[in-house]
């Protein structure tokens, strides 16, 4: 299943300030919320995201139950060097999803 | 309340002054009445959460499923070129059955009669996933669903649905969608509802949704009793829907509000 959908530019120049987007599929369900019966719908969100740029990390969120499902996470950082970009996310009821894109930097 | 009935007296009389068919070329997509974040958000592939189904779909595309052990691409090839414009089509006449099916319906046959699988759930994620990757083929085209003498009855039916009273609040689909678009319903723009994008995914669902889906929230709000998903009246409102926005583009995965 295609869960998460990355848009790294693949060529950059060297300092070029470049643009990252993610989207992951995930319910984001608050914890806050009750089933018909009364019982509670436990909390099930991504708790924590964390990109990295040859293994050194560049940026890192933590995730609330008021964020909606289906998280979009966008931020820019500087094109130092050929390589890959790690971004992975955590959360609840031992949820993990990794994903890399490459970029060449001239 | 008063006040709510008041708004609707009002919207009746607007209705009376202004009321008839939207000309074809002041049709509006959703989206044109829509933000500039959504619309944004629509337009690019890598923010658009519809795209999530697209690429779950094209893995189940690909996937052998079924008794048979087939997958859908053994018969039907490339998608992208084997599925263009299908969607803008739909519903179309199904000579077996005698009426228009609607796309998902038309998934769900050749699952059960190629495949050998069972049916997959409406509004499961597998069937949007599979419906929003055929329908993301006819993005950019016209809508053109067939109007001969086989689907003409079925057409004619969806357009005596649209325009009938319904439900305790008594309104029919035109008092809103075709007499009082582009102004405000609780503080939300009424659409002319175009089913331009679909399955698309609203924000207020938080996930990918069928236009029966849609149809069958209106009629709640209307307080009328939805119809069951992929009953006959519903799939005559979507071909008479279908028809009323022909010649618009189709934009499937869409995002709306």
């Amino acid at each position: 299943m295609a869960n998460a959908l990355i848009n790294v530019p693949p060529r950059a120049k060297r300092g070029e300030i470049i643009e990252i987007k993610t989207l992951i599929s995930h319910p984001m369900e608050t914890g806050y919320r009750r089933t018909q019966t009364g019982t509670a719908v436990p909390r099930d969100i991504i708790r924590t995201f964390v990109a990295t740029y040859n293994g050194a990390e560049i940026f890192r969120a933590e995730l609330h139950p008021a964020i909606a499902a289906n998280p979009f996470i966008a931020f820019s950082t500087v094109a130092t060097e050929s390589g890959t970009l790690t971004f992975q996310w955590t959360g609840d009821r031992g949820f993990s999803e990794t994903a890399s894109a490459a970029i060449t930097v001239e | 309340m008063r006040g709510f009935r008041a708004a609707l007296c009002l919207a009746a009389l607007a209705a009376s002054a202004s009321a008839g068919e939207i000309p074809l070329g002041e049709r509006r997509s959703g989206y044109d009445l829509m933000g500039r974040e959504t619309r944004a958000m629509q337009d690019d592939d890598t923010a658009n959460p519809g795209m999530l189904w697209v690429l779950e779909g094209e893995t189940l595309w690909n996937k052998k499923t079924g008794h048979a052990a087939r997958a859908c691409a053994e018969c039907h090839g490339d998608a992208r070129t084997s599925m263009k414009g299908v969607a803008a089509r739909h519903p179309a006449f199904d000579a077996a059955r005698g009426r228009p099916v609607t796309l998902e319906q038309r998934i769900n046959a050749c699952r059960v009669e190629r495949q050998k699988a069972p049916a997959l759930a409406y509004e499961s994620r597998e069937l949007l996933a599979l419906t929003a990757y055929v329908a993301r083929q006819s993005r950019g085209l016209p809508i053109d669903v067939a109007t001969d003498e086989r689907t003409r009855p079925f057409l004619e039916a969806g357009r005596a649905t649209f325009y009938r009273r319904q439900g305790q609040l008594n309104l029919a689909c035109n008092q809103c969608h075709d007499d009082n678009w582009g102004r405000r319903l609780a503080g939300n723009v009424v659409p002319q509802g175009h089913p331009t994008g679909y399955p698309l995914y609203r924000l207020e669902w938080q996930s990918l949704g069928s236009l029966e889906r849609r149809l069958r929230g209106c009629l709640t709000g209307i307080r009328a009793e939805p119809y069951d998903f992929g009953a006959a009246e519903l799939v005559n409102l979507e071909l008479f829907l279908m028809w009323r926005a022909r010649g618009m583009t189709f934009e499937t995965p869409a995002v709306r509000p």
